[in-house]
């Protein structure tokens, strides 16, 4: 290997054979983008994007009420979170049975409620360095427990959406032939709403509440300019989600900028490359095609 | 002949405004029916009835037994995402969910039969498209086929016609007629009289009320849709509680 190269190397993972916080980081970064990348690939194509984002504030009452109660312990945050979402998620699935109003609009009321009660919760009870690593996480900080927590949940959140994958699929792309043969959609909707909460909590930890939806959702955006089915899609995110996490986690150690954001700006620019060269309807990767066709 | 569906004072409403009133009668099993009637005279609400999809405010609806787990409906501008990346064979295999259901596997002699499906529909080769790459006309025979794999006794069709071309309205009559020969019971809502005569043998004008039900040759004369016409009326806010028995 010739010097460069070898510093090249050293440059590239040195930081992680180096450190024990940038290894868990990392592998943190990989759990999260195994799960994360499939799960924003279903919100974008059940038209439900903005929905993670609505679930992510939601978590906020729930995590500051742990805090309350336990101080800055990451398992009472979780079940806080995890609840106080399921309990946003419950409250606007049952407006969309009860009323006319459509599933958006109420998620929007409902998560603007939760975020604003747990902004006062945090306010009242502790400082907004608090609030900012509920927010914004602090991924260097991971201990085994939340790698741990964050491990457990990615693989029982794959698993779960690999069992239900059928009938969510079909659910998303032709709801009225799911109900006409008997099968339960909205049953399946609320384990999917479930499996978001769970993803969004398992992150919230490495990168708080609000960077942890753009690592779901900025790859599987992304992902549509590459890929064609719902498998390659969900690949393409998890990946692109993973690289993200590791250039991320690079680019803090080395310009001491803070991860979460960085993170989460890697997968942007991801985004924005993928928009204009996109194999797939990217402005400029299709027009480069437009010429080529085949004979039949 | 047994009946397929029996209608019992049948009543949908929305909003109080009924859509479909107080119709009774009975689909003949092996029937091959066409509904018939002006904008707005409850045909949909009849089959969405049929499917259980929308509440009776009325009456009754009983199946024959042996149909009860084998209905497949065609609904009215599929609300199928078209924009999904969905595979064309994925869409199709969709129809034997009876056999896969949601968990189960794909078995090689369902792939096979999903492909015998679409080679019937005239989209031989076409498995591997998503299904938004193709056209209007192309995309009803990919629902037709999957309708063939749903293998069900009892088919409804909302306007299976709508913004198809000629030829493709040619090959799904041709399904029909095939089902029809099967023995299965088949009622399709349609707008064009001149195709209900000449390929439906039995026909139900409906106006809100029904206005005839019986032999297409009968139920399609001029006095009966003047009448239908007449009915179709309009939605009156101030309209007194229906009296009639439910």
């Amino acid at each position: 290997m010739s010097v460069s190269m070898t510093g090249m190397f050293d440059l590239a993972v040195g930081p992680f054979i180096e450190f024990g916080f940038m290894r868990r980081a990392l592998v943190a970064c990989l759990a999260l983008a195994l799960c994360s990348g499939p799960m924003g690939v279903l919100l974008v194509l059940r038209r439900m994007s903005l929905v993670g984002d609505a679930m992510a504030h939601a978590l906020l009452p729930g995590a500051a009420v742990g805090f309350m109660f336990a101080g800055f312990s990451l398992g009472a945050m979780s079940a806080g979170s995890f609840v106080a979402a399921m309990l946003v998620a419950l409250g606007a699935g049952a407006v969309v049975r009860l009323t006319p109003q459509r599933e958006d609009a109420s998620f929007a009321a409902f998560y603007l409620i939760a975020l604003a009660a747990g902004v006062m919760i945090i306010s009242l009870h502790g400082s907004s360095v608090d609030l900012m690593h509920v927010l914004f996480g602090a991924i260097l900080a991971v201990d085994d427990a939340a790698l741990l927590l964050v491990a457990c949940v990615a693989s029982v959140v794959l698993a779960v959406l690999a069992l239900i994958y059928r009938p969510l699929v079909v659910e998303c792309c032709d709801p009225e032939f799911l109900r006409a043969l008997g099968g339960r959609g909205g049953l399946y909707h609320l384990l999917f709403l479930g499996l978001l909460v769970a993803t969004l909590v398992s992150g919230f930890q490495a990168l708080g509440t609000l960077m942890g939806v753009g690592l779901m959702m900025l790859p599987a955006v992304s992902a549509r300019f590459w890929a064609r089915s719902v498998g390659g899609m969900a690949s393409v995110a998890a990946l692109m989600a993973f690289v993200s996490g590791y250039a991320g986690l690079l680019g803090s150690y080395y310009a001491d900028l803070p991860s979460g954001p960085a993170i989460v700006l890697v997968a942007g620019g991801f985004y924005l490359f993928s928009l204009v060269l996109g194999r797939h309807e990217g402005i400029l990767g299709s027009r480069m095609r437009r010429h080529l066709h085949k004979e039949s | 002949m047994s009946n397929a569906i029996t209608l019992e004072n049948v009543t949908v409403a929305y909003r109080r405004h009924p859509a479909l009133h107080h119709l009774s009668g009975a689909f003949a099993s092996g029937s091959l029916s066409a509904v018939v009637g002006p904008n707005g005279a409850g045909k949909s609400s009849l089959l969405n009835a049929i499917t259980g999809a929308v509440p009776l405010s009325g009456g009754r609806i009983t199946l024959a037994p042996e149909l009860r787990e084998t209905v497949a409906y065609l609904p009215q501008r599929s609300a199928i995402d078209r924009q999904f990346p969905l595979r064309v064979d994925e869409l199709v295999q969709l129809g034997a969910w009876r056999q896969s259901g949601a968990f189960r596997g794909v078995t090689r002699a369902l792939r096979e039969a999903a492909a015998e499906a679409l080679a019937r529909v005239g989209l031989e080769g076409f498995g591997a498209r998503l299904i938004g790459e193709l056209s209007a006309g192309q995309f009803q025979r990919l629902l037709f086929a999957r309708l063939l794999l749903q293998d069900a006794r009892l088919i409804l069709l909302d306007e299976p016609f709508n913004a198809v071309d000629e030829r493709t309205v040619r090959d799904m009559l041709m399904l029909v007629q095939r089902w029809h020969g099967e023995g299965r019971t088949v009622i399709a809502v349609l707008h064009d009289l001149a195709q209900v005569r000449a390929h439906f043998p039995q026909a139900l004008l409906l106006a809100r009320e029904p206005i005839a039900w019986g032999e297409t040759r009968t139920v399609l004369g001029a006095d009966n849709l003047g009448r239908a016409r007449m009915l179709s009326m309009a939605w009156d806010e101030a309209a007194p509680m229906c009296g009639r028995a439910a």
